[in-house]
């Protein structure tokens, strides 16, 4: 058979040894439309979808690394780290929740505040890391949020907030509860101040984060598409057995609460 | 079972079946067996004590949710005088489970707020089982206005699961509804006296809750979620309640000792429920010594310290 062979080269190479590398994270997919990205050129777009306008997901470094002015920049409440002051423990401790979190993120907690500029005038402008415990709302987010607007009163400045939480923290149980109230305190106080504040609500901002500060803005601005509420879907449909409608018909249904649905890029 | 009881009430239930037993049979028959039911009634209250002065947790958050227990019109009957319900929000409708008005507490005018569950199906039905929707809210932060205008201290009482999860309420915007309460209650002008007198769940009992005095009776619960909420997230089984109740810390003992609230009213032994009259004449007293100390403070001083208790919780650390 062997003449056959070199006669007729199979078409179907299984001695390939010299395998092609293909870096790592060079490409990526759309979870809305499934369509393949360069993710060179999708970052370049601000992480919407070439194809079909997909919002995905920006973490709190990055999304404040495209808004703020390159310099000057200031990290607020940088130093405050959370603890696990009450022992918590489900089918894991929250410390050991806490310490995988911040190493896969690199982040201390779900929450990062800049004091910079914005076309060259003083800004604060925070953003959640929901990667973080689903960008869970504790003490350490109460704490440099409230920090926050207090620099942004001191320095006269507007204050920004890109949400994108799955609420309270349990772990921090009625403590994360009253970061709400904290929160809201504080956003009352810049009010006073007749400074402003614009709320960004990003996918998705649900319970205890959109029922107190991501809802209190002058402006509340949301993305595309954006998962927002109280109860979120399952709770929903477990509570009440009502299905919810197509995220886009929830979208129009509660545009009254919004000022602004705006595409990430115009931002 | 005597449904009155919960489960764990059962030794009494049925130390209290056997002395009423007794006493029809006393009133039947010439032997006189009143010594024997006063030894039993002595019995029965030394067992209460002793079942009660070790409830869990979850037992505790069982009893804050006792189909008997007197909810916030039965305060309202009991401690106030002319009370008028105040109905509406002047932009969608009237939530039954948001209960409203202005009355006399010791013969001067204060401002009500409070939840209301409903005690029979058909009630229930109406009051929604005490989840209020944004309607409800912002009924409640109309009464919050009304009471800063006209100078009326701020008594709220706090029994609800949580804010109604309907996408009717998410439609009419439950997250901004409870966002405004809590923006609006931080900087208003009047004393506020929170109470939780059973349920205190999550965003939805917070949004009437932040006060100069933050009250719990003793058999209350206040928490970020139900424990079956904590249990089915943290757990993904709803049927770790039980220990969700314990990890969460929702009582008033442990919410005390944690400095979230400031006193706790003790109830009669057995319960409120067991009690009406007692209950509500005890947080009388509780609400009078709390409302003088803070009539005594000046609106500029009140509003700073309500501040300060804000800002100052949270436990965190930080590197130097």
């Amino acid at each position: 058979m062997d003449w056959f062979k070199k006669l007729l080269p199979s078409r179907i190479r299984t001695n390939g040894t010299t395998k092609r590398v293909v870096p790592e994270g060079l490409w990526t997919s759309c979870p809305g439309c499934k369509g393949v990205l360069y993710r060179a050129e999708l970052e370049r777009n601000f992480n919407v979808c070439l194809k079909c306008s997909h919002h995905l997901r920006v973490g709190a470094r990055q999304r404040l690394d495209w808004f703020l002015d390159a310099e000057p920049r200031v990290e607020i409440g940088k130093e405050i780290e959370p603890i696990d002051f009450l022992r918590f423990k489900d089918t894991k401790r929250y410390k050991d929740r806490l310490s995988q979190a911040q190493k896969a993120t690199d982040e201390l907690d779900a929450l990062v505040v800049f004091m910079g500029r914005l076309q060259s005038r003083t800004i604060v402008a925070g953003a959640f890391e929901f990667e973080f415990m689903g960008g869970s709302m504790g003490s350490v987010v109460g704490e440099r949020f409230v920090r926050g607007v207090n620099a942004a009163i001191e320095h006269d400045a507007p204050l920004v907030c890109f949400s994108a939480s799955g609420g309270a923290r349990m772990q921090e149980a009625l403590v994360s509860l009253m970061q709400m109230a904290k929160t809201s305190a504080a956003l009352a106080a810049l009010s006073a101040r007749g400074l402003p504040y614009i709320s960004v609500l990003t996918n998705p901002t649900m319970g205890g984060v959109s029922a107190s500060l991501a809802m209190l803005g002058d402006i509340n601005i949301a993305e595309p598409d954006a998962l927002i509420g109280f109860a979120g879907p399952r709770v929903i449909e477990q509570t009440v057995r009502q299905t919810l409608p197509d995220r886009r018909e929830m979208r129009e249904q509660i545009t009254s609460l919004l000022s602004l649905i705006t595409h990430q890029s115009a931002l | 079972m005597n449904l009155n009881f919960l489960d764990f009430e059962q030794p009494i239930a049925e130390l209290e079946a056997k002395i009423e037993e007794l006493r029809l049979l006393s009133d039947e028959s010439a032997i006189d067996i009143s010594e024997e039911i006063q030894r039993l009634q002595a019995r029965s209250k030394d067992l209460t004590k002793s079942i009660f002065s070790s409830l869990t947790p979850w037992q505790i958050s069982r009893i804050a949710r006792h189909p008997q227990r007197p909810y916030t019109l039965d305060y309202t009957k009991r401690i106030f005088t002319e009370f008028h319900e105040l109905h509406g929000d002047r932009a969608f409708g009237d939530d039954a489970a948001m209960v409203c008005g202005v009355a006399r507490f010791e013969g001067e005018p204060v401002a009500v707020i409070g939840q209301q569950k409903g005690r029979t199906t058909v009630e229930n039905l109406q009051r929604n089982f005490g989840m209020p929707r944004p309607e409800g809210y912002r009924k409640a932060l109309r009464v919050m206005r009304l009471a800063e205008k006209f100078k009326l201290p701020l008594l709220t009482f706090i029994d609800t699961p949580g804010a109604y999860p309907g996408i009717d309420a998410e439609e009419r915007g439950q997250s901004e509804a409870i966002a405004r309460n809590l923006f609006v209650l931080a900087g208003l002008q009047t004393p506020i006296i929170a109470t939780v007198i059973g349920e205190g769940g999550s965003g939805g009992a917070l949004a009437i809750g932040v006060a100069d005095r933050m009250l719990m009776l003793e058999y209350s619960t206040y928490s970020v979620i139900s424990p079956e909420g904590c249990a089915s997230i943290l757990w993904k089984s709803g049927e770790m309640a039980e220990k969700a109740a314990e990890a969460m810390g929702m009582t008033s003992a442990r919410l005390l000792e944690l400095e979230l609230i400031d006193e706790v009213v003790p109830e009669p032994l057995g319960g409120a429920h067991r009690a009406f009259d007692d209950m509500a004449e005890r947080l009388r007293q509780v609400l009078i010594d709390n409302l003088s100390t803070l009539r005594k403070l000046d609106n500029g001083d009140l509003l700073i310290d309500r501040r300060q208790r804000l800002m100052s919780i949270g436990q965190t650390k930080e590197k130097q």
